[in-house]
């Protein structure tokens, strides 16, 4: 768990600068499940990176290590070497909270607040004092709804529920909730499995708007969506990362068996 | 490898491979019934050979609908979108093999037939058989998913080049000799011309096969005709 310096960039990235997110070898329990099993693997800065692989293979266990949503599973047990910035994002002082405005997330289900749509993205804002004033505060809710393109669709009805809304604005809600405490990575868990295709299509054009200022980690089990999304994509088997790599790389010619067999659907 | 979970991927991915192996076995026939046609100076033969490019042609419009139908349904990935758009390519160039051979029926038709019989003959069947033979060992790479054999043609296609230089250059000094030649021996140049084509498509398909197989393209240094002995007298001082 130290010598920031040294860790070694995984052979096939070589991008050069250092990553966003450095795991190496990080192994999760829940209880006796061995869930993740020597997980190593660099997430770049700003874009878009792909979590695939079927049911139960760890993907989203991995997600949620990186802004420590585990924390909140009792029996779960995270161990390896887990970095932000070069900074162990399980470090005993580190404060969860602090590390969850600066890595937000997006979940399956839309979740907004029982709560006006402008109080769901201004909650965040607020709880971290990031507006000095109502002025400052309206203008970081109106940035996130506009970011996350949803502002023309909602900007006469702010006051309305956020649970009144569409499946898909709810998403987007939920993603201007995410980005309006500015964090640096979002996390998104199968953002659109619940929405319609048009909904999805509106949520994937957003994402590649925000990839230019943020870095997106996205589980999804559409393999044609992570195709489409990301510019890197790593694939999860039983607990293990069988292979991670540039987008194209892998859909169109994987190094491994596994990997191919399951992108081209020869999974028994 | 291991079959799709749902068959009917593995089913229509066969039948467009089979439908590969339907057009290159016309190409095939195409071949030696044209230089057949040339040798005996058998016109009807040559017409029939004519006719028979239409099935070429009707089976790559086939493969190409299917394809579509296939990647929009499907949404193939990796090694399976190699395959469907290989397929594609290699219907391409089967179906201009055919045109080739097509051109050469036509030629036969009007070629006055009072000139068959000269040597020349023998240098144009020589690099049909070699056409043969590359155009055979592609369509087993093909069908046998077999990178080592498309790589094999891929490094012969040299020979054939060569060999259509030195039916130039023979051709030339015939029509030299005996201007009254020059006709007939203009229709040869441009048959030579067409069977070293055909031996091009065959590099292409070994190529595109390389390619679906292993997902790297053919790469590295092959005999190229331009170093033979034969062109040197050719090129330009």
């Amino acid at each position: 768990m130290n010598e920031t310096a040294t860790i070694p960039a995984t052979p096939e990235t070589g991008e050069g600068p250092r990553p966003k997110i450095a795991a190496r070898n990080v192994n999760v329990h829940y209880g006796d499940k061995h869930a993740l099993k020597d997980v190593s693997v660099d997430v770049p800065e700003k874009g878009v990176m792909a979590f695939i692989g079927p049911s139960g293979c760890g993907k989203s266990t991995f997600l949620r290590c990186i802004n420590r949503m585990n924390d909140t599973i009792p029996i779960c047990r995270v161990t390896g070497d887990l970095r932000m910035d070069g900074r162990d994002i399980y470090e005993p002082g580190l404060d969860p909270v602090l590390l969850r405005a600066r890595v937000g997330m997006v979940f399956q289900k839309p979740n907004p607040f029982p709560k006006s749509i402008y109080e769901n993205v201004a909650y965040g804002p607020r709880l971290h004092g990031l507006a000095r004033d109502r002025t400052e505060l309206d203008e970081i809710v109106l940035g996130a709804l506009r970011k996350a393109s949803l502002f023309d669709e909602v900007k006469d009805r702010l006051k309305d529920s956020g649970t009144s809304l569409s499946g898909g604005q709810q998403q987007r809600l939920c993603i201007a909730r995410a980005i309006a405490v500015r964090p640096e990575v979002i996390l998104m868990d199968e953002p659109c499995s619940a929405l319609d295709p048009i909904a999805t299509a509106k949520i994937e054009e957003l994402i590649d708007e925000l990839r230019s200022n943020f870095t997106i980690v996205i589980v999804t089990h559409s393999m044609q969506q992570a195709a489409r999304v990301s510019q890197r994509t790593a694939f999860f088997h039983l607990g293990k990362l069988i292979e991670d790599g540039v987008t194209d790389q892998i859909f169109m010619n994987p190094r491994q068996e596994l990997t191919r067999n399951y992108i081209t659907g020869r999974f028994g | 490898m291991n079959n799709h979970t749902v068959k009917a991927f593995d089913e229509e991915l066969g039948v467009l491979s089979r439908k590969i192996n339907e057009m290159g076995g016309i190409a095939e026939a195409m071949l030696v019934e044209s230089i057949d046609a040339l040798v005996k100076g058998d016109k009807t033969r040559a017409e029939a050979v004519v006719q028979r490019d239409k099935a070429l042609d009707a089976l790559q419009q086939e493969i190409e609908d299917l394809a579509v139908v296939f990647i929009a349904k499907r949404q193939p990935m990796a090694n399976d979108l190699r395959a469907v758009m290989g397929t594609v390519r290699i219907a391409g160039d089967i179906e201009r093999i055919g045109d080739l051979f097509k051109n050469i029926g036509k030629r036969v038709r009007a070629m006055d037939s009072t000139m068959i019989g000269t040597r020349t003959l023998s240098g144009i069947q020589n690099m049909a058989r070699m056409v043969q033979e590359q155009l055979k060992l592609v369509l087993d790479s093909f069908s046998q998913n077999r990178p080592d054999l498309a790589r094999e043609v891929w490094l012969r296609d040299g020979e054939i080049d060569a060999l259509h230089n030195s039916l130039f250059r023979e051709l030339l000094t015939y029509m030299m000799e005996d201007p009254r030649a020059i006709t007939y021996c203009a229709h040869l140049l441009f048959i030579a011309k067409n069977v070293e084509r055909v031996g091009d498509h065959a590099t292409n398909i070994a190529e595109t096969v390389h390619l679906v197989e292993t997902g790297e393209p053919l790469a590295g240094p092959r005999p190229k005709a331009e170093d033979t002995h034969y062109t040197k007298g050719l090129r330009p001082e």
